[in-house]
């Protein structure tokens, strides 16, 4: 599974990082920052952060 | 798992309904219908980038996910009335759809004024051909625009007009301040300063009862007989369900759609509400059934309203999400966790300066029941922490 942020899209929101925190945090400066290829057994909440992403930034490949 | 299931509204809740129906087993087939042209896209937008021009539609319209790929979308059209006993509904265009199972996603509409005077030059923005054309308006050189609504909408548009250079934007409100109804008097009273600021007027305490103008709008008429010259006018005066199509079956229509605890309508297990449409009991706080018109609520509620839709309800706990808000003005953003409306009778500051970045708590019986952020990310990383002790909190019923 590989993880990609559209960053030109996303605002910081950070609802992803309460979706799936293995995979999205915030760093100091409040910017998002990710896993671009977390472990197969995160998909559902990969998904969940896809879903509930504000911006709709969050793109997952197979 | 086979049958038909029918989809009523293409929005966000209708997108994520019949997504979650794939996800919870459904196999049969799944038809969307909804009124406007277009495949479901992202509102929120509408008020900030796309009047901003900063976001086309084509960034805006959501990615089906491929489980979605053979749902049938039913464009342009739209369900005109109900029979439930019947397990069917009829279409705009005459044409009768019987489902074994039904998902109400009609949403809401913007409530118009109904006051005398011309329609040219008023505009709502709800919808993305609202918002394109108002986009058009708000550029013109020398523009005055007035904001009838000083909640969420109407500040975002404000601050947004602000932004593209009108000359002069206003905002009207019968209240005493912006935002004051979900937000309370201690944070509203810092978002009017912030707003005013950065060029914003307020006429609060005032409503509107008529427009001026011939062709159209060139003047908006204030409750003590002033007027306040316009030549744009954004009307965002709260919103109205969409449930006239279900009349006559029997149900609690008040106010959206009365559900269950697992967004059933009418004791009926094949029909479920989802989005702002319903109107349901969160046991996470007091159990009164309330509609909830955030952003979040679609995903949310048809994740469990597809769950208990395609497999029952026999092991699954009742609907009970924390809702979340969010709204970005000028160069700020507002962050909410939880109901602050229900605390809105002991608002403290938890973290930070009204003058600054700060976290306000709203409290019930002394209980935090929700946290709005304002600022950045020091703001924001405070809510988060509360966000955590939300979720903890056991339901406050039974």
């Amino acid at each position: 599974m590989k993880v990609v942020v559209d960053m030109n899209k996303c605002q910081d929101h950070g609802q992803c990082v309460f979706a799936a925190p293995d995979v999205f945090r915030m760093d100091d400066d409040g910017r998002l920052a990710y896993v671009p290829d977390p472990d197969g057994a995160l998909r559902d909440e990969v998904e969940e952060a896809a879903d509930v992403c504000p911006l709709q930034a969050i793109r997952i490949e197979d | 798992m086979g049958g038909h299931i029918v989809v009523a509204g293409a929005s966000l809740g209708g997108l994520r309904a019949a997504e979650q129906l794939r996800a919870a087993g459904w196999t049969g087939g799944i038809t969307v219908i909804g009124d406007e042209p277009h495949r479901p896209y992202n509102r929120p937008p509408l008020s900030k980038e796309v009047l901003a021009g900063k976001a086309s539609f084509a960034s805006l319209a959501f990615t089906p996910k491929a489980s979605a790929a053979d749902v049938e979308w039913r464009l342009g059209t739209r369900v005109t009335a109900a029979r439930l006993a019947e397990r069917a509904v009829e279409l705009h265009d005459g044409s009768v759809l019987s489902y074994d199972g039904l998902v109400v996603a009609t949403g809401m509409r913007p409530r118009r004024l109904r006051c005398p005077g011309p329609l040219a030059g008023r505009h709502t923005v709800r919808m993305i051909d609202d918002a394109q054309v108002l986009r058009d308006e708000l550029t013109r050189p020398g523009v005055r625009v007035v904001v009838v609504g000083a909640g969420f909408i109407g500040c975002e548009v404000a601050a947004t007009a602000v932004g593209l250079g009108a000359a002069e934007v206003t905002v009207v409100d019968p209240l005493p301040l912006p935002m004051v109804g979900p937000l309370g008097e201690m944070l509203a009273r810092v978002l009017l300063a912030r707003h005013e600021e950065r060029g914003v007027s307020f006429v609060l305490g005032s409503g509107v009862t008529g427009f001026e103008g011939d062709d159209r709008v060139t003047g908006v008429v204030l409750s003590d007989g002033s007027v306040l010259p316009a030549d744009v006018v954004v009307e965002s005066v709260g919103s109205l369900a969409n449930t006239e199509w279900l009349d006559g079956n029997g149900l609690d229509l008040s106010d959206g759609v009365l559900t269950d605890q697992h967004l059933r309508v009418g004791g009926r297990p094949e029909v479920v509400a989802v989005g702002d449409v319903a109107r349901f009991p969160n046991p996470r706080y007091d159990g009164v059934p309330r509609r909830v018109e955030h952003w979040s609520m679609p995903a949310d509620s048809a994740k469990h309203a597809a769950k208990v839709l395609v497999g029952g309800d026999a092991g699954v706990a009742p609907f009970a999400p924390l809702p979340t808000f969010w709204s970005d003005q000028h160069d700020f953003r507002l962050q909410s966790f939880g109901a602050p409306v229900l605390g809105l009778g002991d608002v403290r500051v938890l973290d930070g300066d009204p003058s600054g970045d700060v976290l306000v708590g709203y409290h019930r019986d002394g209980r935090l029941v929700g946290v709005v952020a304002l600022g950045g990310p020091s703001a924001a990383r405070a809510a988060a922490r509360y966000r955590a002790d939300l979720l903890k909190q056991p339901a406050l019923t039974s």
